[in-house]
């Protein structure tokens, strides 16, 4: 199990070196950020003092070994907007959009799962004719149109939920049910298709002629078999969430790295740029080797092959 | 039955499946009786019908299977009695293996975990005799180093050592039949006798009857008193083993007898059936063995044949057993 911890490790850091070469050079052909930092009425001379004063003026190798270096040492660099530490910046919107990531999995966990074993026990049934109609359905809205549709019925006709902002829990309840609602809907149908399969399995059967009671047959045994490809999905999921819940922060001005990276894309502000991808990247690496732990717990083939 | 009450009687037993209008009769008119202790052999090609039977008997056919008929166990009905009650019975007093060893366990839980969840279940219910520990029930079965296998998970163990493993599951709290179905089928050749053994061990510690499904006739004839013959859904013979293997009744049955591998001056003869198994949805409003049978009359494509005793407890259902021409 050690061997293997360090191997996924040193796989990992690997791949973070190499995302630094990546960020870096893509971050600089967005373009010259000076047009976009600088006020329009600055001079070239302007310009150039900030090039410099950035390191923007040396050779892009140069930069990039300087910014390796400051790297290591946990510097990434002083915002070209906002002055401050790019580092500081990207941790602050780190942590809104990792809890609401947490939040609408285990929204979509707490919907996707019993929906889906309940559909795998019921084949054929009005109840599972009613699960592939709510998958179909989370499948095919757009996030941002569930985000408004949940604004307009919850925050502006009966005004219960506050319908954007970051602070309390009431903040994450419309935002977490359009991302949970939209995730539960693959983890429903993976769950469903999964379940089916091992309840149909030989030691299934067995179990039932052991006259083993069919609770344990069901969660004990069944679901723990179908809970593989369920739990890479919940990671791939989640990494998704991670960097790719824009359009959802956007709708309900949630404070998160998602909309931070957009914004430090369209200003060129490449700290900010290199720091958010950098972070979500470590999260989403941490992500899949939790995953790979689980299979390890989940499969005692995996840790023993 | 010439002594006492049968343990398990079957009547008129149907299973059919697909739609009303068009169904497939995977069992049909099924008579059968069991007694205490006794171990019976069916035998059959695949889709004779031999494994419906046994699933209706455990009662675990898919939702889609019509089931009709009476089959009586230990004096209950099963066919009638509600699930609770026949969750029970499964595996303490009417227990199963399954066909294939290789996947018939969890391969995420060790075999100990397995095999205490069983335990725990029969203790539960009480009353349970023999039970005793996971390494017992392991002893019983003849696994070697069972201390050892109880840490191990089923891809650490050959397919005979899951087969045993499997058996003691299901022999635990010494039920008073067991069905194994193909029980040797997916095993070497060296490994398959050992696991008879264990049936016939079993018997005699346990007084459990065993219902032995295999194609393998070699099995049957080594291990059980009795045997049944199926084709097509249907028994078409039944007989004390001896008297069934030394004369056998039924044109199939002989064809059946007739394509085992024997050896004839140093070569080995091989004699298959000619034709194929019927369709079950279209089956011949007479014999469905009448198209591959060598000994078939007009009579045989018309009308199906009646039962008829042709020795002490042997009956077979064809035309032209009466004749001696068969």
């Amino acid at each position: 199990m050690a061997r293997f911890l360090l191997t996924r490790l040193g796989q990992a850091l690997v791949t973070l070196a190499l995302l630094t070469v990546l960020i870096f050079v893509l971050a600089r052909l967005t373009g010259d950020p000076t047009p976009l930092v600088l006020p329009s009425e600055a001079t070239e001379a302007d310009r150039a003092f900030f090039r410099q004063q950035y390191g923007l003026d040396r050779p892009v190798h140069e930069q990039y070994v300087v910014f390796l270096r400051n790297v290591l040492r946990g510097d990434f660099g002083i915002s070209f907007r906002y002055r401050e530490p790019a580092f500081d910046l990207v941790l602050a919107a780190i942590g809104p959009t990792l809890q609401l990531a947490g939040v609408s999995m285990l929204v979509a966990i707490l919907l996707g799962l019993p929906l889906g074993i309940a559909a795998a026990l019921r084949p054929g049934s009005w109840l599972a004719a009613t699960v592939r109609g709510y998958a179909s359905l989370g499948q095919a809205m757009p996030t941002f149109w569930t985000g408004l549709m949940l604004i307009f019925v919850f925050a502006i006709s009966i005004p219960v939920l506050p319908s954007s902002g970051y602070g309390t829990a009431a903040n994450f309840v419309l935002p977490a049910v359009t991302l949970g609602f939209y995730a539960s809907a693959s983890v429903t149908m993976l769950t469903w298709a999964n379940m089916t399969e091992a309840l149909r399995s030989d030691f299934v059967q067995m179990e039932r002629v052991l006259g083993i009671p069919r609770r344990l047959i069901v969660l004990k045994h069944a679901l723990r078999n179908a809970s593989l490809p369920i739990v890479t999905y919940l990671g791939l999921q989640f990494g998704l969430l991670l960097g790719g819940a824009v359009v959802t922060e956007r709708v309900f001005a949630w404070p998160g790295v998602g909309q931070m990276l957009v914004d430090a894309i369209l200003n060129r502000d490449y700290p900010v740029v290199q720091a958010a991808v950098m972070l979500t990247a470590v999260l989403v690496m941490t992500i899949n080797l939790v995953v790979d732990l689980l299979y390890a717990v989940l499969d005692p083939r995996v840790s023993r092959s | 039955m010439p002594h006492g009450e049968p343990l398990l009687a079957i009547r008129g037993l149907n299973v059919e499946f697909g739609l009303p209008a068009r169904p497939v009769r995977a069992v049909a008119d099924a008579d059968l009786t069991l007694a205490p202790g006794e171990i019976l052999g069916i035998a059959g090609e695949s889709g004779s019908g031999k494994t419906t039977l046994c699933a209706a008997v455990m009662r675990t056919l898919p939702r889609t299977a019509r089931v009709s008929g009476r089959v009586e166990f230990a004096g209950k009905e099963l066919l009638s009695l509600p699930e609770r009650e026949m969750a029970r019975l499964r595996g303490r007093d009417l227990a199963m293996v399954l066909q294939n060893p290789m996947t018939s366990l969890d391969p995420l839980y060790t075999i100990g975990n397995q095999l205490e969840e069983v335990l725990r279940e029969r203790r539960r219910g009480g009353g349970a005799g023999r039970l005793g520990s996971a390494v017992e029930v392991l002893r019983r079965v003849h696994l070697t180093a069972p201390e050892l296998r109880l840490r191990q998970y089923p891809h650490q163990l050959s397919g005979g050592m899951r087969q045993r493993v499997l058996v003691g599951m299901a022999t635990a709290a010494a039920p008073r039949l067991l069905i194994a179905d193909e029980p040797t089928t997916a095993l070497d050749a060296s490994i398959q006798d050992e696991i008879l053994i264990l049936f016939r061990e079993l018997r005699e510690s346990a007084g459990t009857a065993v219902v032995i499904v295999t194609h393998d006739l070699s099995a049957i004839r080594r291990l059980s008193d009795r045997v049944v013959i199926m084709y097509a859904g249907r028994i078409v013979e039944e007989g004390p083993t001896v008297e069934v293997f030394r004369a056998p009744r039924h044109p199939y049955t002989q064809a059946l007898l007739a394509s085992l591998p024997r050896i004839e001056e140093e070569e080995v003869v091989l004699q298959p059936i000619p034709g194929q198994v019927p369709d079950l949805a279209r089956l011949p409003p007479g014999c469905a063995f009448a198209a591959r049978c060598p000994a078939a009359i007009p009579l045989c494509r018309e009308e199906r044949p009646r039962e008829r005793t042709v020795g002490e407890r042997h009956r077979v259902f064809c035309w032209r057993a009466g004749e001696g021409a068969a």
